[in-house]
């Protein structure tokens, strides 16, 4: 006899996403539409391309381009960084050194965000630690962002691309090199198209957390808008306005998204 | 091997030690001459040391002592992109992101052969092993076989000096391995590169092989042609991994060869008759009782319990045996031999 899929089980689960997931997102989008009187500062609802419009022009369509580029700097300066490190640890030290390896990697996640990103800034500040050591320090703006950014993303792409790298048959390696590969032709045609998927998974990461993040922004950016700050300046006055921008990052990363599928990237997530 | 003809390889007192405490010694002291143009095996039980040695030469290990020439150079210290020699891998190892062509030029695309001419050779190599059709495919998309046909092309094709097969036919069943067998030794001919193999399985080193060294706890026991090794074992435990172990030792080699010591003797050579059937004339003769009869087709393994201790197992042809000649379990039988066939093992 067959027995019965106990589709129960999902009922809470299913009304958890339909509701508070699901809706929460469809009335973003559905607000996005909506205007704001400008004498009371009330949501109108209707249907209105406005928001969009303004977004299109000046400073938002500015604000968006930043963003991508920060996003995507990130995404560049971590792949770089846990490639070779994952590799070291995956494959050059010793067995008993690697979960010490992979401790280091996890402990900055269980400190604070907030804790983090101000530990930043207090070391980007004038006579901060940077400059102290460094002889200068990049100030509040773009490139502390971004510096921040990739320092609090690093974990989400090394642990794909480590994991990439354990998976890696050491016989492929040893193939390649008695096939008359050297070292640097094993990792450009071997190593990293095998890795592909793995990279390509944590670029999921460290390209939708920078692309929402507002909170390091704010603490490290100084005047620096991205489009999270943008939602927050807006969330009080103009709520219409600030779902459209939400709007924007969604559609950018279900864009990135289905880009990477095709990868076969969230399969490695 | 001719004379003059440099040895295609040659290891000098190679040792590898594993760390450890102790540390272990997977290969102990080997020395060996394999000859240009050789089929050559490295016969011996998994942790033999066998596997050890060919991944020495290939250079994915760095011995701890020792030497490995190849064609009268010194190459213990080459990493092995610079070693003319080319591995077919237990697992294949075929790159999965590449389709069989590109995993066949891979070598040669590698060393800066262009394309359109690596192409050609991947092509003819695909040929060779009748899997030209298949070339736009990935690995994964192959039978097991079909992967260890690429495999073979893969290394083939950079017609290295010397080809390292590491139990290549481990993962095939029993059909495809004969059939593979088959192909291989032609292969070899037809190429004429030195082929050093290693495999567990003594038929197959015994079928295949120009020359076989029995490893064992990380020495070679013996080298030899495949008659030599079979027919005239250098050690008792040669006698027993190669073929069906049959030994009389201690008191039953008192009893029935007369003098003290350890002798093997070889299955097929043991005849059995009902006690009082006349014998040849100057065989070996002793009495014993049936303990199994296993019927395999052409052949019927008869498992002899000796009157004067030990047990000896005998095969007879079928085509002049058959099911009512008295030879049941429980029987007593006589088993006889030729003197000569009887191999003095020297014990240490």
């Amino acid at each position: 006899m067959k027995r019965k899929t106990p589709y129960g089980l999902l009922a809470a689960p299913l009304l958890w996403l339909v509701v508070a997931y699901l809706g929460a997102l469809a009335s973003i989008f559905a607000t996005a539409f909506f205007t704001t009187d400008s004498f009371t500062n009330e949501v109108v609802p209707g249907f209105s391309l406005d928001n969009f419009r303004a977004l299109a022009t000046g400073t938002y369509a500015g604000i968006v381009g930043r963003t991508l580029l920060i996003a995507a700097l990130v995404t560049v300066l971590c792949v770089g960084l846990a490639v070779p490190f994952a590799f070291v640890m995956a494959r050059v030290v010793p067995a008993r050194w690697r979960s010490v390896g992979l401790a280091l990697v996890l402990v900055p996640l269980w400190a604070s965000y907030l804790v983090k990103a101000y530990a930043w800034r207090a070391m980007l500040q004038p006579e901060g630690v940077l400059e102290r050591t460094l002889g200068g320090t990049p100030g509040y703006g773009f490139v502390a962002v971004v510096l921040t950014l990739t320092y609090l993303w690093l974990p989400y792409m090394i642990l794909p691309v480590y994991a990439g790298f354990e998976r890696l048959p050491e016989s492929h390696l040893e193939a390649s090199a008695d096939l008359g590969g050297s070292d640097w032709a094993t990792f450009r045609r071997v190593v990293l198209p095998a890795l592909g998927p793995s990279i390509a998974a944590g670029t999921v990461f460290t390209f939708s957390l920078s692309l929402g993040d507002y909170i390091a922004v704010s603490i490290v950016g100084g005047k620096l808008q991205m489009l999270g700050t943008a939602v927050l300046q807006n969330n009080v006055l103009d709520l219409p306005f600030a779902a459209a921008l939400g709007t924007v990052s969604v559609v950018i990363m279900v864009i990135y998204l289905v880009a990477m599928r095709r990868t076969g990237a969230l399969e490695n997530l | 091997m001719s004379e003059g003809q440099a040895a295609a390889i040659r290891l000098v007192g190679l040792r590898k030690e594993f760390h450890g405490t102790p540390p272990v010694v997977a290969v102990d002291d080997v020395d060996l001459v394999v000859g240009g143009g050789e089929f050559f095996s490295m016969l011996g039980p998994s942790g033999s040391g066998k596997t050890t040695v060919l991944r020495m030469i290939a250079g994915f290990e760095a011995p701890t002592a020792g030497r490995v020439e190849l064609a009268g150079a010194d190459v213990t210290a080459l990493p092995p992109h610079r070693r003319d020699v080319n591995t077919v891998f237990q697992d294949y190892a075929l790159f999965p992101h590449l389709s069989v062509r590109d995993n066949v030029e891979y070598g040669l695309r590698v060393k800066g052969v262009d394309k359109a001419q690596a192409r050609t050779r991947a092509m003819a190599e695909l040929e060779r092993v009748r899997l030209a059709d298949l070339a736009e495919r990935r690995p994964a998309q192959l039978s097991g076989g079909q992967r260890q046909r690429v495999a073979l092309a893969r290394a083939l094709v950079n017609r290295p000096q010397v080809l390292l097969l590491d139990e290549p036919l481990g993962a095939l069943d029993l059909k495809l391995r004969e059939q593979m067998q088959v192909e291989l030794k032609a292969i070899q001919r037809e190429v004429g590169i030195t082929f050093l193999f290693v495999t567990h399985d003594q038929e197959e080193a015994l079928t295949l092989s120009d020359r076989i060294a029995v490893f064992n706890a990380g020495r070679i026991e013996q080298v030899g042609t495949a008659r030599e090794v079979y027919e005239s074992p250098a050690t008792g435990f040669v006698a027993g991994f190669v073929g069906t172990s049959n030994m009389l030792t201690a008191a039953a080699a008192q009893a029935v060869v007369g003098t003290d010591g350890a002798f093997a003797i070889r299955p097929e050579k043991i005849h059995l008759t009902l006690p009082g059937v006349s014998a040849e004339p100057g065989s070996v003769r002793t009495r014993g009782t049936i303990a199994e009869v296993v019927y395999a087709g052409p052949v019927t393994r008869y498992v002899v319990d000796l009157a004067a201790g030990g047990r000896l197992t005998a095969l007879e042809q079928n085509g002049h045996r058959t099911a009512a000649d008295g030879l049941v379990r429980g029987a007593e039988v006589d088993l006889y031999w030729a003197a000569q066939h009887l191999i003095s093992i020297p014990t240490t």
